[in-house]
């Protein structure tokens, strides 16, 4: 026992050292501003910028062969820290993108054709003839996009739809590439009004599939100040170039459209929404 | 000289470590997209294999049975499997930066890979000879790459291929895996040893 236990030490003693020796022989100069770099960033490895983890990031921000805002999650503050590091001037944000499930049919309002009992995942469920729902479009419910959310900015609602926490949501796209129907879209996080259908079914069809769908009537186009609301192949679509105003919403017949509270630091500076304003009158 | 051919045979053909004895499938399915990728990774485990072979043996040889703790093979070729890892990665960020890129993460994953400890543990089991543990830790490491690049190709084709949308990705991938392990029980009887 004793000999075992000295033996195994020894060995693992005689491997570090070998180790610590090697380390010192074989060190090579690394910039240190790789180190102070990948500190500043998030640490979440979560893959956004297209890099296999952040360690990664931090080298090729080192090497500039990444810009210094190329981390989505970090956002602001971590473009600054790293903008510091680098000895580079920030200029200043663009805006913070956020996901949206361009989706409002839930159990209540959208019908089923069959009863789904299979895995409980919307990849799985969207091989089968596209998914229990009549609307072929819309959202299966099944929170794939929560499970691959690293920063748990997906609810599921009990009534069968995914929904983004926008003030959670760091804009990393994940979501984006795991649903099947391809329903979640980025927006910017300072728009309020939304238009939660994807379906390009004809009117009357849309309409039959789901009470709160799209049927492409064309009011809120009219409604709307031109070119920010248009529609595409019976679906209308927001164009979140400008800001709409809210009242909008309510020439809506189906509800479709609808507004949410923008999150308190993404609310726009006063002179732009004056401005917005200024255009509609 | 005969008996290292047949090892040698028998690790790359007869017993290949991959589709017979399902050792290393993690990197066999992980890293086999690209036949460049396997390349690399096939490259790292020759390394690694053959070292891990020669070291493993001398500690088994002359330190574990010396003092009758034979018992401790597992963990002992573990803790060696790893540190060596570690001292090749070292070693060659200092001299070889250009392998060290291409080969990028497959190094450290190799420190858990079940088929460097299967080759240092089969050496043991079959009592070989330090040189019959070189030749047969290269061969393994051969038949390994054979299998990553025979794999590699296939799946690169299967990508072009009009798949069923259900057996897309790893399905498919499964699948052809099977069917490689199939062709290969045609080795089956070869050799004898």
């Amino acid at each position: 026992m004793l000999t075992a236990v000295i033996i195994l030490a020894a060995l693992g003693l005689a491997a570090s050292f070998g180790l610590a020796m090697a380390a010192r022989l074989f060190a090579v100069a690394v910039d240190p501003r790789v180190e102070e770099v990948e500190e500043a960033l998030p640490g979440v490895n979560c893959g956004a910028c297209g890099y296999p983890g952040c360690s990664e990031l931090a080298k090729h921000i080192v090497s500039g062969e990444a810009d210094i805002t190329a981390c989505p999650v970090g956002g602001e503050t971590t473009a600054h820290a790293v903008a510091a590091i680098m000895g580079m001037e920030y200029a200043g944000g663009g805006t913070r993108m956020v996901a949206l499930v361009n989706c409002n049919g839930d159990d209540q309002v959208a019908g089923k054709r069959f009863f789904y009992n299979g895995i409980y995942d919307c990849e799985s469920a969207a091989m089968i003839f596209g998914g229990d729902k009549i609307c072929v479009y819309g959202c299966l419910g099944l929170g794939t996009c929560a499970g691959v959310c690293p920063f748990d900015a997906i609810e599921m609602l009990p009534s069968g739809l995914a929904r983004v926490i926008p003030e959670k949501c760091t804009g990393c796209t994940k979501c984006v590439a795991a649903c099947p129907k391809g329903i979640i879209k980025m927006v910017p996080s300072g728009r309020s009004l939304h238009i939660l259908c994807s379906s390009h079914a004809k009117g009357a069809a849309a309409k039959k599939a789901c009470s709160v769908a799209c049927i492409a009537c064309q009011k809120c186009v009219k409604a709307a100040p031109e070119g920010t609301i248009y529609i595409d192949n019976f679906l209308a679509v927001v164009n979140y170039d400008r800001e709409i105003p809210p009242e909008v919403a309510e020439s809506c017949p189906m509800h479709t459209i609808v507004v949410r509270t923008v999150p308190e630091e993404d609310k726009q500076p006063d002179h732009l929404q004056v401005a917005a304003g200024g255009e509609t009158g | 000289m005969p008996k290292l051919l047949l090892i040698i045979i028998s690790a790359v053909l007869v017993n290949n470590f991959v589709l017979q004895r399902f050792l290393g499938i993690c990197p066999f399915l992980g890293v086999s997209k690209r036949v460049s990728t396997a390349l690399g990774m096939s490259g790292a485990v020759l390394f690694v294999m053959t070292m891990a072979s020669v070291v493993t043996w001398l500690i088994y040889n002359y330190i574990l049975v010396r003092f009758n703790l034979t018992y401790l093979q597992t963990i002992s070729f573990i803790l060696v499997i790893a540190s060596l890892v570690q001292l090749v990665e070292l070693a060659l960020q200092k001299f070889s930066p250009a392998l060290y890129k291409a080969l990028g993460i497959f190094l450290p994953l190799i420190t858990t890979n079940c088929a460097v400890l299967g080759v240092a543990v089969l050496n043991i089991q079959k009592e070989y000879s330090l040189i019959e543990t070189t030749v047969f830790g290269v061969g393994a490491a051969l038949g390994f790459g054979l299998a990553m690049i025979l794999f590699s190709s296939l799946r690169e084709r299967i990508e072009l291929c009009d798949t069923p949308v259900p057996f897309r990705g790893t399905a498919i991938g499964l699948i052809t895996a099977g069917l490689l392990s199939l062709a290969f029980m045609g080795f089956t009887g070869l050799v004898k040893l």
